[in-house]
Order: C-alpha cells, then structure tokens, then sequence
C-alpha cells in the first residue's frame, strides 16, 4: 500500500468522522429548534395565564374527598343536610350528621375550633380561632355583617354574598340561602346511599348479623342497594363497561374475519388477477387512510348514538389494517408445506386449510390480540365521540365539572379495565400461541 | 412365538391408532367447543349492541351512504371553493401533525429512558427495573382521551393537553416495544465502554444506541402514525386542531357540508401520505435484519 493510499483512506475516514460529528450536533440542534417553535406555535407563554389553578385544585381535592353540604334555606327556614348537596345524597327526614347539634339554635361544628351557629332569624356566627367573631344578618337579598374593610384573602364579601374558605370547611352565604360545606376523606355513600338500611351497617353484620331489613335477606337486599346505588350508578358503570368492551370485541373479530378471506385476495401468491389484487389492496388503504375518527362521524349519522357504531368504526378501520399485515404475512408463507400438502392429493381449499392456514395462524392470533387489547382504548375514546360505553360517562362526568370523585372512579376502572385486557390478551396468547420467552 | 410377539405388534399399532383417534376426537372437539363459544359471543355481543343502540343495525345499514352522499354532493356542487376551503383549514392541519410530532418526539424521549432504566442488564438502578415497568404499563394503559379531558378543564382548550395525553401514552407504549428490542442487545460493548471507566449515559449513548438506533426509530415512526390520527380524534373533543374543526363544521349541519368535505380530504390525504412515506423509511430501515 502507497502512502498516497493511505492519504485518501484517511481523508475519507475523517470526512465520515466530520460528518458524524456534525450529525451528532445537527440533529439535537433541529430538534432544540422544532422544540422552540412549537413553544411559541403553541402558546406555551399564555398557557400560564389561561391555566385555571382553582380547577385543578378542586379536581385534586374533590377526587379524594366528599363534602356535606348544611344547607338553611333564609326563606322558610328550613335546614337540610346533603351528601356533596345532591337530592341523592339527602339525609333521610330527622336525621343529621352527628357533628351538628341544637334545635333552636344550630351549631356545626366543623372540627379545629371552627364552629358555625345557624341562630333564629337568619341570622349566622361563624367562629374562627384568632379571628373575631363574624355575625351576618341575611334581609331580604342583603346580608348586613360586622366584617372589617380590609378582609384577608380567605374572605370575599359584598352586600350580596359573602364566602369564607377555611382549611376545616367552606361557608357562602346569600340572602336566600346559608350554606356550610364539610369536608371528609373518602368517597362518602360508594356503597349504599343514605335511604338504604345497609347504610353505615358494617361487613359483619350484613353477613353474619340479623336481617337489617325484615324483607329481604341481608346478602341479597345488599348485592341490589350496592347495584342499584344512585349516587354511583353501580350497574350503568358495569354496563358501559361492557359496552366499551365489546366494542372492541366485535369490532376486532369481526375485521379479523372479513380481512382474512380479502387478505387472500390482496397477496400475490394466491390471486393471479393484477386488477383484483391492486383494488383490494386500494381498499384497505382507503379503509386505514379514512380514520375510526370519520367511520364515527359518518356512521353515528346512520346507526345513531350506541356501542354498534362504535363497534362498525373498528371493524372498518381495523379491517383495512388487518388485510394489510394478513396480505403480508400471506405473501411471506413457506411455500414447502404447501407442496407437502399438494402432494397427498389435497384439493386447493385443504391445501389453504392445512398448508396456509397453519402457518398463518401465531401471525394473525397475535396481531388480533394485540389489537383487542388496544382497541379497548380506542373503544374508550370512540365511546366519548360516538355515545356509548364509559367513554361517555368519563366525558359527561368531566363536563358536569363537579363530581370529580365520580371522575376519579371512571379513570381508575378504565385503567383497570385496560390492563385487564391487556392480561388477558397476553394470557391468551399464552395459551393459544405459546410463550415467546 | 412370532405369533404372539406380531399379534402384539399389531396390538401396539392397534392402541397406538386408536389412542391417536381418540385425541384427533378430542382436539376437533375442543376446537368445535371454542368456535361455538366463539360464534355464541359474536351474535350475542353483536344483538346486545343492537339493542343498545339508539338506531337499528338493519334499518341503518341502508341509510350508511346517505350522509356520505350527501357530503360528497354538497362539496362536488361547491368544488371551486374547495382549494379555498383547503388552505383554510390548512394551520389547523399542521396544528394536528404538530400535535402528533411533538407528542412522538417527548415520548420517545421518555419512552428510551423508561425501557432503558426498565431492561434488565442495561438499567442504572437494577433494583428498581419493576418500578420502571409498571410506571410504563400504567402509562401505557391510559386511554388519551382521560388526561386530554383532565387537563383541558385545568389548562383550557387548545394544542397542549393533547400533546400532553398523547406523549404519555405513547411514552409507555414505545417504553414497551423498546424494551423487547433493548433486551437482546450485544453487552459486549457496554462492558467495554464500562471497563474505560465510562458513566451510564455514556454507555447507553455510545454502547447500546447506536445498536437498537434503527429499531428505536422505526417504532416511532409507526407510532407517529398512530399518534397523527389520535390526535385528529382528540381534537373533536376539544383539543384543537383538525377534529376541532371537523366538529364544529360538522355542527353546523346541511349547507356547510363543503367545509367537512374539506376537512376529510385533508384528514385522507395526510394519514395516507404519511403512512406511505413512513413505512417506506421503516422497510429502509430494518431492512436487511432477521426477524
């Protein structure tokens, strides 16, 4: 070898070491920029200012815990005590948590010294510690108080409303109402709302214990207060689960039987006829290409709000994925077991069954489970869009932008219910297909 | 002698054959057994979710080429306003693809260390490689459209919470195939890179990268894909971008069907071209590798 050899290989070497080191900075370098610009095409500077922080700290807050709303109407008079102040959770006629006391004068005690007193006349005293004594007087639509001007922050007033945020509890006040919002941990009424007997009884007693109420069995009457819960809709949770689910059952079986057949008609090696072949193939493209987002829209406009229309979007779309891999995995079969099959004498439909088949089976098993378990989450998504299954629920329980427990719920049993699936497809794979490890 | 030891013989083939029927018996069974569970769970799901639709699976079948048609009709009538049309919603579309590349972007970002830290042999902490792997499974099992809603009643309506659910989502999922690709790499050259005294980013960047590198890339071009249409459908619950705009022209019911027309056709066309040009690069890349 020439020295002048070595020149060039050593020129070439450091030019490929240039360009590496080049595309060692450019390509974090075009990716710092695409960062920037996208920081500015998204607004992330503004994002601050339209951020509602309240909303996530009630969100966080709500989601753990439940209030109980005391609740004077100024007008008649009348007190009632409601779980997060819904007419479901209402404290059934004389009965009132243990932490309020008094008939003429009713006293809440909300914990840490904080005391709230409902006197005659409308008229309210709130106590907190190292605060004076706050008295409101409610009159018509004004509330006249003996609140200093200058207020902290936890307090906002006006002759109209007044609303005191303290860390044992809320107080508003209006002219027409006084409200007292009490917060606990936990998800109060999940098991039985206020109006079932079961309510507050404890697990041994319901089970071992006398019958609760004298007309049913304790077990039974249990199981259908449990299921037919109003507050937390036990049974309409269960079924849109399974609406979700079988969403994603019928939509993915039912693409994986009709890509199968049209599979064939795509791969080279079974259909001589270029034309079919080609128009198979354009319409699985167009299948794929045409999202699950506009099969919704165009056949929620058909079939209406409901788990069928969802099911009929997966099957479209994944029908045109699922004829793409079948087509390819076709194409890539071992044409010796073939042969081996033609020469026993088969007829073409037992060579498919015993020489293709076989070997398609692990590809196609696979890939369906694989899309089972992720169409369980597109099923989630289409349910919210098209009307059907929890989806919905997740979507109206956000929208109604108060029951964020309920929401916390949704969002752990879809987890759950994602994982689930994902168990499952895996452990069927197992089963049907072998261990890959 | 012979005699009893053939009649044996015979016997041994005689059990032998029966024995194997009786399986082939029992196989066909349990295979006729699954396909009937199956057809059974088909026609039953599928009565159960024509029930439980609001319109009929029969009497809607007719009726799926009507809005289509009608679509189609209102726009052929209007296509000279179509370009228009199409190059007005023409930022809502690099909207969406932003969307979709940034959220593909993060979470590859995330997803590497995430499958990096979870892979047995590779990790940084070798005692926490479950802690890893959960965190990715229950990244990977949140549907997007749970923190797209989340955070769009914290953050407002726009681009980010999407790009937010998305980049979770699909920092768990690449974690994931990552992982499986990650575990058969060659250590060779990370024991190498270790023996020079080289520190863990240094051995996963010069060791293990430049070997799983093309896998690593064509799992997220596949993923930049999947996340372009998911976040065309988070836009239609309010995240911004194109199914932002569908839905609202789609509100807005006869007589702006053009609009929607538009708005399909920029949806086809994208998916199409960069599902084309993607797997194009995807086949370039693995190309040449067994499987």
């Amino acid at each position: 070898m020439t020295a002048i050899d070595l020149d060039t290989t050593k020129l070439t070497a450091d030019r490929l070491f240039q360009r590496k080191r080049l595309m060692g900075f450019a390509i974090p370098a075009v990716i710092l920029a695409y960062l920037t610009y996208i920081f500015f095409a998204f607004d992330l500077p503004g994002l601050a200012g339209r951020a509602n922080m309240d909303n996530a700290v009630t969100l966080v807050s709500d989601s753990w815990s439940h209030k109980v709303h005391v609740t004077r109407d100024n007008r008649s008079g009348e007190i009632s005590y409601a779980v997060e102040g819904e007419r479901k959770g209402r404290y059934p006629e004389g009965a009132r948590p243990a932490w309020v006391t008094g008939d003429e004068v009713i006293t809440i005690d909300l914990g840490g010294d904080h005391i709230v007193r409902y006197l005659p006349d409308n008229r309210t005293e709130i106590e907190i510690p190292n605060f004076p004594l706050i008295e409101v007087q409610a009159e018509g639509r004004a509330l006249t108080t003996n609140l200093p001007d200058d207020l902290p922050d936890w307090i906002s007033a006006s002759s109209r409303r007044i609303g005191i945020t303290t860390p044992e509890g809320r107080i508003t006040l209006t002219g027409a109402r006084t409200e007292v919002f009490n917060y606990f941990p936990g998800w109060e009424l999940f098991w039985f709302t206020l109006d079932s007997p079961y309510h507050g009884q404890s697990l041994s007693t319901i089970l071992f214990g006398e019958r609760v109420d004298p007309a049913r069995p304790n077990v039974s009457g249990a199981i259908s207060d449990w299921w037919n819960n109003a507050m937390w809709r036990h049974k309409d949770v269960a079924w849109a689960i399974g609406e979700t689910i079988l969403m994603a059952f019928l939509g993915t079986m039912g693409a994986a039987i009709i890509a199968l057949p049209l599979g064939f008609l795509a791969a080279k090696r079974f259909s001589p006829i270029m034309i079919l072949r080609a128009a198979t193939r354009r319409l699985f493209d167009f299948m794929r290409g045409v999202d699950a987002l506009i099969w919704t829209v165009v056949l929620a406009r058909a079939f209406g709000p409901g788990p069928l229309t969802g099911a009929l979007a997966i099957l479209i779309t994944d029908t045109g994925t699922f004829g793409k891999i079948f087509s390819e995995a076709l194409e890539n079969v071992d044409q010796k077991q073939i042969e081996g099959v033609s020469s026993t004498g088969a007829k073409p439909l037992q060579r498919y069954r015993f020489g293709v088949i076989p070997q398609l089976v692990p590809v196609l098993l696979a890939q369906i489970l694989y899309f089972l378990e992720s169409n369980t989450r597109s099923a989630t998504i289409i349910g919210a869009i098209t009307g059907g299954g929890i989806g919905l629920m997740l979507t109206q329980a956000i929208q109604t932008q108060k029951d964020w427990e309920e929401v916390a719920y949704y969002i752990v049993l879809i987890i759950a219910m994602v994982m689930f699936m994902d168990w499952l497809s895996g452990w069927l794979r197992g089963k049907l297909i072998g261990r890959k490890d | 002698m012979a005699d009893i030891s053939l009649s044996g013989a015979a016997q041994t083939v005689r059990t032998i054959q029966s024995s194997y029927m009786a399986q082939v018996q029992r196989r066909r069974l349990y295979s006729g057994l699954t396909l009937l569970i199956f057809v059974i769970l088909m026609v039953s799901g599928f009565n159960i979710a024509d029930d439980r639709n609001a319109g009929g699976f029969w009497n809607g079948l007719h009726q799926v080429g009507d809005y289509p048609a009608d679509v189609l009709s209102e726009a052929w009538e209007k296509r000279a306003d179509l370009p228009a049309l199409t190059a007005k919603y023409f930022p809502a579309l690099v909207e969406t693809l932003n969307i979709a590349a940034v959220s593909t972007l993060i979470g590859a970002i995330g997803g590497l260390f995430l499958s990096l830290l979870g892979t047995r042999g590779l990790a940084k902490w070798p005692c926490l490689i479950p802690l890893f792997r959960r965190i990715s499974d229950i990244m990977r099992a949140v549907p997007e459209i749970v923190i797209a809603l989340v955070l769009i009643f914290v953050l407002g309506g726009g681009p980010v919470p999407a790009m937010s659910a998305i980049a979770i989502h699909t920092a768990g999922a690449l974690a994931k195939m990552f992982s499986e690709v990650s575990e058969n790499t060659d250590l060779k050259a990370v024991e190498g890179l270790s023996s020079t005294g080289a520190t863990w980013l240094q051995r996963m960047l010069l060791g293990v990268l430049p070997q799983v590198a093309p896998n690593y890339v064509s799992y997220t071009l596949l993923r930049f894909e999947v996340n372009i249409r998911a976040s065309a459908i988070l836009g239609f619950v309010g995240a911004g971008g194109l199914g932002y705009e569908l839905r609202n022209a789609m509100a807005w019911g006869p007589g702006r069907f053009d609009e929607a027309a538009a708005i399909f056709i920029l949806l086809f066309g994208t998916i199409i071209f960069f599902d084309q040009v993607s797997s194009r690069y995807r086949n370039k890349l693995t190309d040449g590798q067994t499987h």
